[in-house]
């Protein structure tokens, strides 16, 4: 990022003050995330895309192997010219960022020569290593799936010992632990490989359009390159299949508004050959299209839909309803295909010359080429890779709670990843020993101290970004993965100051105008008071909640652009979707009516 | 059509027949050609100017009388364009155009002789090439019954004569032997709202949108900047409307009672209130694309909707003249290897 200011600068790092009464919490942090004096002189922006709430200790460590990752393909394997990796620090529960650019021009020639054999060796072999990230990425699965279930029995067992094992269980835990943890950072590795050559290709092709198009908006270009099967399309396609199912085994009249999914499912086990048919048309759909969550992989509470079926099955009942009515909730593929086709082509004429249309014609080749890559990793690494993970923390959380470390397995989340290893070592300890373990008299205090402390940060709002205003946001990765530009900076400068107007601007998502009661959603839990016709306003949205969407009017985000998965779901329900509005989930009251202009990002409070 | 003929009607003719039906009338001719519902109307020709020219300059006269003329010589340009046009403007027509044009106004006006036309100048000169040359001829708007439109036909051929008209040909050498003019007389449009359509967006030069500007009543008001329009922007691909600006419309030009348009304040509901619906902006979007694709090239356009039909009339198409002119280097070449392409999104830094 440049060092260059213009008039007109954020509150210094240092003036931010850890809110009164939270002081240890925030010193739970490791080190390395705490901002010094020296981060006065940077410019940092809160990455409230993927961490909107507060993050808990053990939490941290989804920045932590991301930026490690993020940083790693950036800095030294592809060896992006113009950037390296992005710094991370953490306040109050907020994660700010900030980029670390290359500005040196012979630096840059140096890096140029590097990235060429590197990254257009991706480019060049991409449907081949793709293929191979995908067994890599299963096998990975497969080794966090092939964990030991966490023991500790009284005596080992004999047959460990007639088999001369010589390693007793309690070393399993940290062998386990440390495996757990390892995979996770070694997904982040995977989750990298790819996704910057991906985005840029993506990028490369989008700044062409709006440089040949000045005023194409940038969901016209999304769908131009956007495909049609990815993965993170499925879970809901299998849900739309279940829908068909049920009402083709006959019985749907199960499924009803209110009713829980155990409920539901019971109801169903009593309904015979049918009822078994439907239920085991479910298991298949599970495993794996069901281990997706309702977050974007940060939080440990954003459970899959495996561990909490009652978001899909909230879905259910409306879409039975529209299969009864004679929908066949069917995405029509080729029909969409064909649309992508046709819109390609109608801008490809619209060119002014025939070395713009070659030239287009091989960006967007290319974008569709590595686009897959950049729709399909989210499935595998943020959610099913992720729920995986914070599963087997939580069986840990489950192990220690019953050794009377705290009081619930939940609990396990509000220590950090060096501290949870340290319970880990103090109850192998105490299993060794035959004495009782220590954690008992240390944790519960501290637990309760940092959950106190989450709640008091959620109620305190974090400025958007701290110090000097850089002139050109041009990190390409920052630009890529947060859509920040010098515009969007200028308008957080002026939310300040024009709080109080009616008027929110964002990407526009999805074109329409609609107007509703808002119904503000601040986290995944209160999702279930959305109302049919309510307009959703919520922080972050995401592909998972699209059985959602064919309860809501419109869609409004504090953050995501117009590439978010989001975005494309909400243009394919045809719903008015505006993202990234930053203030949204504040400046919005719940119940307030509201307008959304999906084709101009505005949202207009009414009352 | 043939040549020699005194009067063309629209369908008879399109924009290869420019040296006798002028700009105007070849862009009407053409655009109802290609399908798209214009006002009924004739064309009297430039040979029919060219006669009438002939029977005056059996008396005195004129092409040479203005080729005489010195450029800087202000004093005897006025002198001969208050001559020249006083001639025009009083003498009769020759019998035969006289003939001819009432017999096409008859079947124009069919039973109504009181129905509205609107006399303008279509000049053979292309309006692009110089659009300050374009201006400077006349149109009447509102001129009702067959003896007022005989008066303005031969003021729209007057004013080929007026101070800035000659001083503008002898500055820039323009010889007199090929000053004609064609006049196109058209029913009128009794229009609620009306306006211009660009197919190419004149703030950006984006050819992938469609900018429309409207008021209430007749297009004149639009065209002539009398009241600040409603401005819409869509997709010409996608439709989409990304720009609503509605403005305080305080005037709306209508019929005089005299002939001509007056202005009048608009209703307080309806200042600042959109004066097109967007079932409206889309079939506006249609036509922009339709007479795009028939000209092959981004078209700046003149439209009205009937007031109580609500049938949309295209009035005039010319093309557009700023952006195309200003296209230079592509923006993007074919590289040999594609993959270079991506340097410019990760090895180039935008320096402020």
């Amino acid at each position: 990022m440049s060092t260059h200011t213009r008039s007109g600068a954020f509150p210094a790092p240092s003036s931010l003050k850890v809110v009164a009464g939270t002081e240890r919490a925030q010193a739970a942090y490791p080190y390395y995330m705490q901002f010094t004096a020296a981060d006065d002189e940077r410019f940092w922006f809160y990455n409230s895309m993927h961490f909107p709430e507060p993050m808990s200790a053990f939490d941290m460590v989804t920045a932590e192997a991301a930026y490690c990752a993020l940083g790693s393909s950036t800095t030294r394997v592809h060896c992006i010219p113009t950037t390296l990796g992005i710094d991370y620090r953490i306040i109050n529960g907020r994660v700010y960022i900030g980029g670390n650019a290359v500005t040196d021009p012979a630096e840059i020639a140096r890096r140029t020569g590097e990235f060429q054999q590197r990254a257009f060796y991706y480019y060049g072999n991409w449907e081949r290593l793709y293929a191979q990230w995908r067994e890599k990425m299963l096998a990975l699965i497969g080794e966090a799936q092939a964990l030991p279930k966490l023991e500790l029995p009284e005596f080992e067992p004999l047959a460990n010992v007639h088999a001369g094992r010589g390693i007793a269980s309690n070393h399993l835990l940290l062998e386990t632990y440390q495996k757990t943890l390892e995979g996770y950072f070694r997904m982040w590795h995977h989750h990298f490989e790819f996704l910057l050559l991906g985005y840029g290709a993506y990028m490369t092709f989008f700044a062409f359009c709006k440089k040949a198009f000045p005023e194409i908006s940038d969901q016209t270009v999304a769908r131009m390159v956007a495909g049609m099967d990815a993965e993170i399309f499925r879970p809901d396609e299998e849900l739309r299949r279940l829908a068909r199912r049920a009402v083709e085994l006959g019985v749907d009249a199960e499924f009803q508004e209110g009713r829980t999914a155990q409920a539901t499912m019971a109801a169903l086990g009593t309904r015979g050959a049918p009822g078994r048919a439907w239920l085991e048309e479910l298991a298949t759909s599970r495993d794996p299209w069901f281990n997706i969550n309702v977050g974007d992989g940060f939080y440990h509470y954003h459970r899959s839909w495996n561990d909490d079926l009652s978001m899909p099955f909230a879905g259910l009942a409306g879409y039975i309803a529209r299969v009864k009515a004679g929908e066949s909730l069917k995405r029509p593929v080729e029909e969409l295909q064909a649309q992508r086709r046709q819109l390609i082509q109608d801008y490809r004429e619209l060119l002014g010359s025939e070395p713009e249309r070659e030239a287009y014609d091989q960006m967007i080749a290319l974008a569709h080429r590595v686009f897959p890559y950049v729709e399909g990793h989210k499935f595998y690494c943020e959610h099913w890779y992720t729920n995986l993970f914070f599963n087997k923390i939580r069986e840990f959380g489950s192990l220690l709670a019953a050794h009377g470390f705290f009081a619930r397995e939940e609990d396990v989340f509000q220590l950090t990843h060096y501290e949870l290893e340290a319970a880990i070592i103090d109850l192998m300890t105490a299993w060794s020993n035959g004495s009782p373990p220590r954690g008992p008299q240390h944790w519960p205090q501290i637990v309760s101290e940092r959950r106190a402390a989450i709640a008091q940060w959620a109620k305190h709002s974090t400025p958007p970004a701290l110090g000097p205003v850089p002139d050109v946001i041009d990190d390409p990765a920052i630009v890529m993965l947060w859509g920040i530009t010098r515009e969007s900076l200028d308008s957080w400068l002026r939310a300040g100051s024009d709080a109080d107007t009616r008027e929110l601007r964002g990407f526009a998502a999805s074109s329409g105008v609609v107007e509703g009661p808002a119904c503000v959603v601040k986290s995944v839990e209160e999702i279930a008071r959305v109302r049919q016709g309510d307009i959703l306003v919520c922080q972050i949205t995401n592909p998972t909640w699209a059985p959602i969407f064919q309860k809501i009017a419109g869609a409004v985000s504090d953050i995501g652009g117009s590439m978010s998965h989001a975005a494309i779901v909400a243009r394919e329900f045809g719903l008015p979707a505006v993202v990234g509005t930053g203030t949204a989930t504040s400046r919005i009251k719940d119940g307030q009516r509201i307008r959304v202009d999906g084709g101009r990002g505005v949202v207009t409070i009414l009352e | 059509m043939s040549a020699g003929r005194h009067i063309a009607w629209f369908d008879e003719v399109g924009l290869g027949d420019r040296e006798q039906v002028g700009g105007k009338g070849g862009s009407l001719g053409e655009l109802q050609r290609a399908g798209l519902a214009v006002p009924p109307g004739y064309v009297v020709t430039t040979p029919a100017f060219e006669r009438f020219l002939a029977s005056l300059e059996r008396e005195a006269p004129v092409r040479a009388a203005v080729a005489a003329l010195k450029c800087d010589d202000l004093e005897a340009i006025t002198a001969c364009s208050r001559a020249l046009r006083r001639r025009m403007e009083d003498s009769e027509l020759p019998a035969e155009v006289l003939g001819e044009l009432a017999a096409a106004h008859a079947r124009l006006v069919l039973a109504h002789p009181e129905q509205p036309v609107a006399v303008r100048s279509s000049a053979t000169t292309e309006d692009a090439a110089d659009a300050s040359f374009a201006g400077l001829q006349d149109t009447y708007l509102w001129v009702r019954g067959a003896a007022q439109m005989l008066g303005r036909v031969r003021s729209c051929w007057a004013s080929l004569y007026s101070v800035p008209s000659i001083s503008y040909r002898l500055k820039h050498g323009f010889p007199e032997q090929r000053v004609a003019m064609a006049v196109v007389v058209q029913n009128m449009v009794d229009a609620g709202t009306a306006g211009v359509m660009f197919t190419r967006s004149p703030t950006t030069g984006d050819r992938s949108v469609i900018t429309i500007e409207a008021a209430w009543g007749l297009g004149s008001a639009v065209v002539g900047g009398e009241v600040t329009p409603d401005r819409w922007v869509l997709g010409k691909i996608t439709g989409e409307i990304s720009v609503r600006e509605i403005s305080d419309k305080l005037i709306q030009h209508e019929p005089a009672a005299g002939g001509g348009v007056e202005a009048v304040a608009v209703s307080e509901e309806r200042r600042r209130a959109p004066c097109l619906s967007d079932t409206q902006l889309q079939q506006l979007g249609t036509l922009a694309r339709q007479v795009e694709r028939h000209y092959g090239c981004a078209q700046d356009i003149e439209w009205a909707i009937e007031r109580h039909s609500g049938a949309i009339l295209l009035l005039q198409s010319r093309p557009e003249t700023v952006w195309s002119t200003r296209d230079a280097a592509p923006i993007a070449r074919r590289e040999e290897d594609p993959l270079m392409h991506v340097m410019s999104i990760f090895g180039t830094r935008r320096c402020p």
